[in-house]
């Protein structure tokens, strides 16, 4: 699959899992973990980690030679968004943000209106923008028409584990876009990747269902493992569901009772 | 101006109100003593300095009302006097504020408000939320509506108090840095203050000028002693570092779930959120508590001040009277005049007392628009209010 790259921005990366670095215990086991997940990209949250101090997440990792993702957890307002991505921007050199605007702290869902404006802003000063985002294939359109460089709905609730609990909409949004549509949140386990991926995910964006497994780095393995099967069951092409069984050797005369593809 | 210890007029207490008598009556010619442990400290050190006439009306307090618009009109050209006098910039910034509503409680509360002042001919604009964040971008998007007023401005109290100490050094201003022990009154009339070392300070009229304090003062007859009392303020001073500056255009202010809270920015980066108010006699304690309630409702109003720098908290001492209006001019003992009671409005009151008191000083009458806060209005309704 050395030619199947996601592009984001111009940037190509030939790992589809971005990771995020959020509830890591320490550095030598996220360490362990980010190698093992064979991420391009990571992301690092702008207001809890200063680009000037060495010796933290950041060093890590530069020394593996993983590209940083800022991000703007924390901000509940555009305003305050804004802000942090240029901060972030000047700290680190880099006019890649993922942006995030959130509602509350008890849901931490996005303020779709606050990442609307924010995102409009961020494009229109020359970011290139990766908002977290509802899985609304209406706002998902929306991000993508004021110039966002992909969409990043979430599964269920950021740190939930409870997968994606809407592939309808996530299959709404795939079809839509003209921009990679990336998993964000919500991913527990493998096959929540694996699925992802089959639905049409250009990558998925993960941290808590690592950092906080029992072993991360084994679970990155397994997120890496679960994204290539889904990226590559999707490009093969599954075979439409049946609500009857069909033998593999061909039975010859057999009616065709439902030539109708069920619905999924 | 004779000898030290005796003076024309002797002031008791050298905060703001203190001080702005001081200054003016020496400029009428008095020669003119402030008596004060450590003049230029007091309610304004903790004070926030919002200068806010038409956001702080209340029903019921019309008359209040009056003499705040008419120390706040007189605002621009006191600062610039000050400032020309003594060279200090006071942080005289005419800003505006914008007071918002975070829930339907509260909105219906501020409109109420509104209606109120549109009664009383001021000039405040109903905004919806959208427009409070438009001219707010850090407002929480969960803004309901605001009242945009223009007029209500906002001044740095320290450099005010510092900038009235040095007015009165140049006006001659004597000042006795000892606490006035007592009041010397003889023959029916007030004559000076005992000092605790047992020394007099003799004067031919007394202005009692002790913010809080002025209601506990020795040797003042009871029916003359005011009716204040100390309300505590706790207030909590941030910094906007230069990169997150401006963050705040203007005073933005909110009741959250029925209590109030401010953010008052200054152009040197100071960010002022207050404040509590408390009924605990001379505690100035800060607790965890206040200053938990004031992040949590300023946080609800603009979240983004959790990555602000936390540079001071402090609580202060407001001179809270029975009609939450001040106490000026002269009183029922000959010789002692009053000068306290301004409770949440002393940094706006200061330039009416200020003039108020030098004519009551000169002509023994307050002048027509200070008339109504003479503190014979509670002479003895007041006393028979007294528990026995």
């Amino acid at each position: 699959m050395a030619d199947d790259l996601l592009v984001l921005g111009g940037r190509s990366f030939s790992s589809r899992l971005i990771m995020g670095t959020g509830g890591a215990t320490g550095l030598e086991v996220l360490e362990r973990a980010l190698v093992a997940s064979g991420t391009e990209l990571t992301t690092v949250a702008m207001r809890r980690v200063d680009p000037s101090v060495h010796g933290s997440v950041l060093s890590v990792l530069e020394r593996l030679g993983i590209e940083v993702l800022p991000n703007t957890a924390g901000c509940f307002t555009a305003g305050e968004a804004v802000l942090t991505a240029r901060l972030a921007r000047e700290a680190l050199g880099t006019d890649l943000v993922k942006l995030e605007v959130i509602a509350d702290e008890r849901t931490l869902l996005p303020d779709p209106i606050e990442l609307l404006e924010a995102a409009e802003t961020l494009v229109d000063d020359g970011f290139t923008v990766l908002p977290y985002t509802n899985d609304d294939p209406v706002l998902a359109r929306k991000l993508e028409e004021v110039g966002c460089a992909a969409v990043m709905p979430l599964g269920s609730p950021i740190g939930s584990g409870l997968g994606i609990r809407n592939p309808h909409n996530f299959r709404l949004i795939v079809e839509h876009a003209r921009v990679p549509v990336i998993l964000d949140a919500g991913a527990g386990t493998a096959s929540d990747v694996a699925l992802a991926m089959e639905l049409g995910c250009a990558g998925v964006m993960l941290a808590s269902a690592v950092t906080r497994a029992r072993d991360p780095e084994r679970m990155a393995s397994a997120m890496r493992a679960g994204v290539e099967a889904g990226r590559l069951a999707r490009l093969a092409g599954r075979i439409p569901p049946r609500y009857f069984a069909e033998a593999s050797s061909p039975v010859e005369g057999r009616a065709v009772l439902d030539p109708e593809r069920p619905a999924f | 101006m004779s000898s030290p210890r005796t003076s024309d007029v002797l002031v008791i207490g050298g905060g703001i109100i203190g001080l702005v008598t001081a200054w003016r009556a020496a400029q009428r010619g008095f020669g003119t003593a402030v008596v004060d442990p450590a003049p230029g400290g007091g309610a304004a050190q903790v004070a926030a300095g919002m200068l806010a006439a038409v956001t702080e009306l209340h029903h019921g307090e019309q008359t209040l009302l009056g003499l705040n618009l008419a120390s706040a009109r007189r605002y621009p050209e006191f600062a610039a006097e000050l400032t020309e006098l003594t060279g200090h910039d006071l942080g005289y910034r005419r800003c505006g504020t914008l007071a918002v509503a975070l829930d339907s409680d509260d909105r219906a509360h501020l409109r109420e408000l509104h209606a109120l002042q549109q009664q009383s001919g001021l000039e405040s604009e109903w905004l919806s939320g959208r427009e409070c964040r438009r001219l707010e971008p850090l407002l929480a998007p969960g803004v309901r509506g605001g009242l945009r007023v223009d007029g209500d401005h906002q001044i740095d109290p320290r450099r005010l108090t510092a900038a009235l100490v040095a007015a009165c050094e140049r006006a001659g201003v004597v000042f006795h840095r000892v606490r006035a022990e007592r009041l010397s009154v003889a023959g029916g009339r007030a004559t000076g203050v005992v000092t605790p070392d047992g020394t007099a300070l003799a004067a031919g009229q007394v202005v009692l000028a002790g913010g809080s304090l002025s209601g506990r003062l020795a040797g003042v007859p009871q029916d003359v002693l005011p009716p204040v009392r100390p309300v505590k303020g706790q207030v909590l001073r941030l910094t906007v570092p230069p990169r997150y500056a401006p963050f705040l255009n203007r005073t933005v202010r909110a009741v959250v779930r029925g209590s109030q809270v401010y953010l008052v920015p200054r152009e040197n980066g100071e960010l002022v959120v207050g404040a509590t108010s408390e009924e605990l006699g001379w505690d100035t304690t800060v607790t965890a508590g206040g200053v938990y309630e004031l992040l949590r409702d300023a946080h609800e109003l603009v979240p983004g001040i959790t990555e602000l720098p936390l540079t001071e908290t402090r609580a202060g001492l407001r001179p809270g009277s029975p009609d939450n209006a001040p106490l000026l001019g002269p009183t029922e003992l000959a010789g002692l005049l009053l000068a306290t009671g301004h409770y949440r409005n002393g940094v706006l009151l200061t330039p009416v007392t200020g003039d108020a008191m030098a004519h009551a000083l000169a002509t023994g009458e307050l002048p027509d628009e200070a008339r109504p806060f003479t503190p014979r209005r509670f002479g003895a309704a007041a006393l028979s209010e007294q528990p026995a």
